[in-house]
């Protein structure tokens, strides 16, 4: 079935079947292979997308219930010669061994920044009548659906914590 | 994945007429169709329908649309200031990717996570009813230790589910010919008897619009989950618990519970024996010996039993302290 895509600014027409996860749809028909594959099932985390600016599991939703939305995918946040500042801490701080989860970790960290950025409380905020504030233990958990086969967790936090406290600093 | 035919629905009444399976969230449907757990031939997406809003009611409470997101429900400044528990218990369950898709009607209606149901080489009653149940005598450490049956010993997985049990919500439908109905959610499960496959009240074609709490539950709130890993894990035992104090005795109380059972599981007694009196060890032990009267384990699964009790204990002595 004919669906268009908007992905990281720019529409794309696919014919596709409609059991084609949005996953799926960016790696096998749009060349798209950033985000990847681990689980197929919504657990690892590694095929994270923004859509409408919120973190989901693209591997657990079908590209055709996405018209209309926008999508962003790691192609769509930073390039090899111009990294997001997300990309760039992670590198800084070493925050990966293998690599396979790291597309899915970075969006999901900028995802996770932008509910951190609207208030949005967790489950290890003490006070949730009135707000949050970044920490490492707010990381840990607001990550904990991205997970790492290597384990390079402390050098995940670390980069996100040091990308957080760039953003917040006065442009 | 099984192939099907995907429609797109603009209306309720739309939704309605196309008739099949609704999808809206997908984060456990898309999940059981990859196993083909679920095998839907027709689905009908209704996110585009005009469901995903919060609103006052005229009585103080809120009507929840059925599309608006777990993490939107639980961020919602009304929903954290007057209705905390169920912030509290959205916050403990899935990921935050998984929040963000996962609707509020979508979340009542999650399958339980039982290894058999998800083994399509295994029997379950659930998936093919008659098949057997190999939880029982199986690997059963998660399993229900109330209101099971030599069918089914699945438990609920939802948190989010627990806490509206607590508040009293109302679930809103709209039923395949047009009429709207109310199911106070304390009677919208069933437990699993000789159909487990049947989990709610819903008819065929019946559509969740709105779920509605009542009037906030003064007092202190607490959502207690006790789960293998610090985040991101389904509840071994979880307590939902709204506790008002009238100087030194108890006023209210409202409880509910996750893990024990194929449905969150409420039981007025607890309440009235908390109703009036002063808290101390004994009446919370009291209460805990009641809800557990009937629990029976099935071998991996018995470490539930002294759990919930020293769960709900804890959790009594906190609310009626931070009360």
């Amino acid at each position: 079935m004919n669906v268009t895509l908007s992905i990281n600014g720019r529409d794309h027409a696919l014919d596709i079947d409609p059991r084609t996860s949005l996953l799926d749809a960016c790696r096998d028909h749009l060349g798209l292979t950033g985000s990847k594959k681990g689980c197929d099932h919504g657990q690892c985390g590694a095929c994270t997308m923004l859509v409408n600016g919120r973190r989901i599991n693209a591997c657990l939703t079908l590209a055709v219930m996405h018209e209309n939305d926008a999508i962003t995918t790691v192609e769509g946040l930073g390039t090899a010669e111009n990294l997001h500042p997300m990309q760039a801490s992670f590198v800084e701080h070493d925050g990966y061994q293998c690599g396979y989860c790291t597309p899915g970790q970075v969006v999901s960290a900028v995802g996770m920044l932008g509910e951190i950025g609207d208030g949005w409380p967790s489950h290890v905020t003490k006070d949730i009548k009135t707000g949050t504030e970044i920490s490492g233990d707010e990381i840990r958990e607001r990550m904990s659906g991205n997970l790492c086969r290597c384990s390079a967790y402390p050098n995940i936090v670390d980069a996100i914590s040091a990308a957080a406290g760039k953003t917040k600093e006065p442009a | 994945m099984r192939p099907f035919e995907y429609s797109r629905a603009s209306s309720v009444g739309e939704a309605r007429t196309l008739g099949g399976r609704f999808i809206a969230g997908g984060t456990n449907l898309l999940d059981l169709m990859k196993l083909e757990i679920e095998t839907p031939e027709k689905i009908v997406d209704i996110t585009r329908l005009p469901l995903n809003e919060i609103k006052e009611t005229g009585d103080g409470g809120l009507k929840i649309g059925a599309l608006v997101t777990n993490s939107v429900l639980a961020a919602d400044e009304r929903i954290r200031r007057d209705h905390e528990v169920l912030s509290r218990a959205l916050l403990a369950g899935a990921s935050g990717q998984l929040r963000n898709k996962a609707s509020t009607g979508g979340n009542l209606l999650q399958r339980t996570r039982c290894g058999y149901f998800y083994e399509t080489s295994q029997p379950c009653n659930k998936r093919e009813p008659g098949s057997g149940c190999a939880a029982i005598g199986g690997f059963n450490r998660i399993h229900a230790i109330l209101g099971a049956s030599t069918n089914c010993i699945a438990t609920h997985p939802s948190d989010m589910a627990v806490a509206m049990m607590a508040l009293d919500a109302v679930v809103e439908t709209e039923q395949a010919d047009g009429h709207n109905r109310e199911i106070p959610l304390r009677d919208f499960y069933r437990l699993p008897g000789d159909t487990p496959h049947i989990e709610n009240e819903l008819k065929d074609g019946e559509l969740i619009v709105n779920i509605r709490l009542p009037k906030p539950k003064a007092g202190y709130h607490v959502y207690r989950k006790v789960r293998d890993r610090a985040s991101y894990a389904f509840a071994l035992v979880s307590v939902a618990a709204i506790v008002k104090m009238d100087g030194s005795e108890i006023a209210e109380a409202s409880l509910a519970f996750g893990g024990l059972a194929h449905k969150p599981w409420r039981d007025p007694k607890l309440e009235a024996m908390l109703v009036g009196q002063t808290p101390k060890r004994k009446l919370f032990e009291d209460v805990a010996d009641a809800l557990l009267a009937d629990a029976q384990g099935q071998g991996e699964n018995d470490f539930k039993i002294p759990l919930a009790r020293r769960t709900l204990i804890s959790v009594l002595s906190e609310a009626t302290q931070g009360a």
